[in-house]
C-alpha cells in the first residue's frame, strides 16, 4: 500500500489553525530513500507548519503523510512523538543544543527518548558519538569536553548535525541549519553532512532560503511551487 | 533519565535553586524547631511532677496552685494550718506528704522549707527519683540542699554558706543575714524547677522568721541568736502547701472531695496530671500560633520555588522544544519539571532537618540552663516526617503549574523554536 522506498509521501496535506485561512495545501510531496532534496522556503511559504506537520507535531486538518512507509497522521499524539523519537533527526538554524549538557551527552540526547535509536548502534553509545563527532569535523577532544555554550555557533551545529544522525534515523530534516555560518563553513557543513547521510543511507530534507547551496542536492523544490496556501511575506495569497 | 535531565538542569540555574533551596531549608528548619521545641517543652512540663497524687493548698485556683508548689511562680493567697496538714497526713489512706512553704529567695533563687520526704517521694520525668550530685540531705537545721542551676550559676561547692533573703523578688533588701546556711548536698540537673530551687527545712524556715513579725524582724534587743533559734520550738503554724501520696491510686477521688469540703478550714486538692494539662491548654494557644506561622514560611519557601520555576519557564521554551524534536513527549516535559520541584523541595527538607539538628546541638546547653528544656535530638517524630513529606508532597502538587504550563507551551510550540 505505501512505498516503503520513500522518506516522505504527502498527499493533498491540508492545514489550517481552527476558524483561520489554510497555510498549508500540498498536492504530492515525495521524497525517496537516501535521496537529497533541497526545499526553498522563504519565510510566509508555510515551512514551519510543514515541517511541525512532517515531525508529527502537527495533525494535518485533510490529507496523509507516509513517512518511511508509516502513515503517521493515522497515529496518536504519543506515537508520532515516539516515530519522531526514532525516524528522524532535525537540526534546526540556531541553538540547538541543551545547554546543561555536554557535547557527547547532547548528541547521544535521542538514545534518552528511543530505545530504537539506541539500539541501532553498533558498539558502545559513547564511542558511536565520537565517530559522529569526528565524522562532522569535531575530533579534538579538547573541544568535547568544553560547555556547549562555549563552542562557536559553526561548532555547534556540528554537534547538532551529528545528534540527528545518530542512531541512524531514516529521515534528517534540517531547517536553515547553515544561515549562521559563513561561506566557507556552509560548503563544509554541507559536505560533511551529506558524506554522512550517505554513509548511512538517511534521507535528507534541507530546507534553506540560500539558493545557491542547490545545486548540491538531488532535487530542489521550491515550497511555494507546491504550496497551493503560500502566501508573499506581505500575506497575500500568491495562489 | 527525566531526574539526570532535571539534576543537570537545575546545576545550570544553581544560583536559582541554591537559593531556592536555601528557602525551602530555612522555612523547614523554623518548622521542625517549632514542632520540636513544642515537644519539649510540653514533655518538659508534663515531666515536672509525678508519683504526687494531690497537690492540697489554700482554697484558690488550681492553675495558682499549681504555678506556686510546682513551677515556684507567683505567691499563695493564704496559708494552710500545720493542725489540717497534720489531719490529713495522718489519714490511714496517705502513704505519704511532702510539706512546702514558700516565701523566701537567695539571689532570685526560690527557697523552699520543706522535709526529706521530699528528696524520697518527689518523681519527675515519668519515675526519675530526685538524685545528689553531691552531698546529702540537709539534717542540721542550716543546712541547705541546692539545684543544679543554683549551683551553676552562682558556682556553688559544698560548705560555702549562704543567707536566705525575705521575700521572694530578686533583688532583696531584707535579709535573714543573722543565720547564715551552709550547702550540703547539690542535685543532679532535672529540667524541672528543683534545678533553680534552694531547699532547706520545714524548722530552718519556722527559725529564721522566729523573730520576725508582720514581715519585719523585731528591733535589736528583741532577736533571737541562731544558736538561741534551735533550743525553741520550731514546729511550724503553717506551710504554703503539701503533697500527698495516697496508698491506693483510687483512693485520690475520694480524699480530694473530702479535702475540698474540709469544714475547719478551706483548702483545695488538685491533681497534678489534671492541672497541668489545664495550664497546657493555656500555654498552647501560643503553640498553635507558632506553628500557623511556621506554616506559612513553609507555604512562602514553596511559593519562592514557584516563582523561580516559572521565571525559568520562558527562557527554556526553546529547551523544551530541543527536548521535543528528539522525542521526548510532552508528558516527558511535564514530568521533568515536577521533578526538578521535588528535588528542590526534598533537597530544602533535606538542608532543614540538618539544618534543625545543627540548631539543636548548638542550642541545647542554652535551652536548658535558661529554660529547663531538654531537647531531644532523637530522630524524626513520626508527625515530623509527615509534616516533611506533606511538604515535598506539596511542592509536586505546587510543581505541577508550572510543569502544566510547559506542557501547553509544548505543545503549541511545538518544533518551531522562538527565541
Amino acid at each position: 500500500m505505501t512505498d516503503r522506498a520513500v522518506a516522505i509521501d504527502a498527499r493533498e496535506l491540508t492545514f489550517a489553525w481552527p476558524g483561520k485561512a489554510r497555510l498549508i495545501d500540498i498536492e504530492r510531496f515525495t521524497l525517496h530513500r537516501a535521496e537529497r532534496v533541497f526545499l526553498r522556503g522563504p519565510s510566509g511559504s508555510g515551512k514551519s507548519t510543514l515541517l511541525s506537520l512532517l515531525g508529527g507535531v502537527l495533525q494535518p486538518s485533510g490529507g496523509e503523510i507516509h513517512l518511511l512507509g508509516k502513515a503517521i497522521n493515522e497515529m496518536s499524539a504519543g506515537e508520532r512523538d515516539r516515530f519522531r523519537g526514532e525516524q528522524i533527526g532535525f537540526i534546526f538554524q540556531m541553538f540547538n543544543l541543551i545547554p546543561y549538557l555536554d557535547v557527547v551527552e547532547n548528541v547521544m540526547l535521542p538514545g534518552r527518548f528511543s530505545k530504537l535509536r539506541e539500539q541501532r548502534i553498533i558498539g558502545e553509545p559513547v564511542a558511536e558519538a565520537k565517530r559522529l563527532l569526528a565524522a562532522i569535523g569535531l575530533n579534538d577532544p579538547a573541544l568535547l569536553s568544553r560547555p556547549v555554550t562555549e563552542l562557536s555557533i559553526g561548532q555547534q551545529q556540528r554537534v547538532a548535525a551529528a545528534r540527528a544522525l545518530y542512531g541512524k534515523p531514516g529521515l534528517i530534516i534540517a531547517d536553515e541549519p547553515t544561515s549562521s555560518l559563513d561561506q566557507d563553513a556552509r560548503e563544509n557543513f554541507l559536505t560533511l553532512l551529506m558524506d554522512e547521510c550517505r554513509a548511512q543511507g538517511a534521507s535528507l530534507l534541507f530546507v534553506s532560503h540560500d539558493t545557491q547551496l542547490g545545486a548540491r542536492f538531488d532535487r530542489v523544490v521550491a515550497l511555494k511551487d507546491i504550496n497551493r496556501a503560500a502566501t508573499d511575506a506581505t500575506g497575500e495569497s500568491l495562489a | 533519565m527525566t531526574l539526570l535531565l532535571a539534576l543537570r538542569s537545575l546545576r545550570n540555574r544553581r544560583a536559582t535553586a541554591v537559593l531556592t533551596i536555601a528557602a525551602i531549608a530555612i522555612s523547614v528548619t523554623l518548622l521542625l524547631g517549632v514542632e520540636k521545641l513544642r515537644t519539649a517543652a510540653r514533655d518538659g512540663f508534663a515531666n515536672t511532677v509525678s508519683g504526687v497524687d494531690l497537690i492540697v493548698g489554700a482554697r484558690s485556683g488550681q492553675l495558682n496552685l499549681l504555678l506556686y508548689s510546682v513551677f515556684r511562680v507567683g505567691d499563695a493567697t493564704a496559708n494552710v494550718t500545720w493542725e489540717s496538714y497534720q489531719r490529713i497526713a495522718k489519714h490511714p489512706d496517705v502513704a505519704w506528704t511532702i510539706p512546702l512553704s514558700l516565701g523566701d529567695s537567695h539571689r532570685g533563687f526560690r527557697v523552699l522549707g520543706t522535709t526529706t520526704a521530699y528528696f524520697e517521694h518527689y518523681r519527675f520525668a515519668g519515675d526519675r527519683p530526685i538524685v545528689f550530685a553531691e552531698g546529702r540531705v540537709f539534717n542540721d537545721l542550716y543546712d541547705a540542699v541546692i539545684g543544679a542551676d543554683v549551683a551553676e550559676q552562682l558556682a556553688y561547692t559544698l560548705g560555702q554558706p549562704v543567707v536566705i533573703a525575705h521575700g521572694t523578688g530578686r533583688v532583696s533588701f531584707t535579709e535573714h543575714g543573722d543565720k547564715p546556711f551552709r550547702i550540703v548536698g547539690i542535685l543532679e540537673r532535672t529540667g524541672t524547677p528543683i534545678d533553680r530551687t534552694v531547699h532547706v527545712s520545714l524548722e530552718a524556715i519556722t527559725a529564721i522568721h522566729v523573730d520576725w513579725q508582720g514581715g519585719m524582724q523585731a528591733p535589736a534587743g528583741a532577736r533571737v541568736s541562731a544558736e538561741e533559734a534551735r533550743e525553741r520550738d520550731l514546729t511550724p503554724e503553717s506551710i504554703t502547701a503539701f503533697m500527698v501520696g495516697m496508698k491506693s491510686r483510687v483512693m485520690t477521688f475520694t480524699m480530694q472531695r473530702a479535702i475540698n469540703e474540709y469544714r475547719q478550714e478551706p483548702l483545695m486538692a488538685v491533681m497534678p496530671g489534671v492541672a497541668l494539662s489545664q495550664l497546657w491548654n493555656l500555654v498552647g494557644i501560643a503553640d498553635t500560633a507558632l506553628r500557623i506561622v511556621a506554616a506559612f514560611v513553609v507555604l512562602a519557601g514553596l511559593l519562592g520555588m514557584l516563582t523561580a520555576i516559572l521565571t525559568s519557564l520562558n527562557e527554556r521554551r526553546r529547551e523544551m522544544a530541543i527536548l521535543r524534536s528528539v522525542g521526548a513527549r510532552p508528558r516527558h516535559v511535564f514530568a521533568l519539571l515536577i521533578t526538578e520541584a521535588g528535588i528542590l523541595a526534598s533537597s530544602g527538607v533535606m538542608v532543614g532537618v540538618g539544618l534543625t539538628y545543627g540548631a539543636i546541638f548548638a542550642a541545647q546547653p542554652l535551652l536548658e540552663r535558661r529554660f529547663g528544656i531538654f531537647l531531644q535530638p532523637g530522630g524524626l517524630s513520626g508527625y515530623d516526617v509527615m509534616l516533611l513529606t506533606g511538604i515535598v508532597l506539596a511542592a509536586l502538587l505546587m510543581g505541577a503549574v508550572p510543569a502544566w504550563r510547559a506542557y501547553r507551551n509544548s505543545l503549541s510550540d511545538g518544533l518551531t523554536i522562538r527565541v
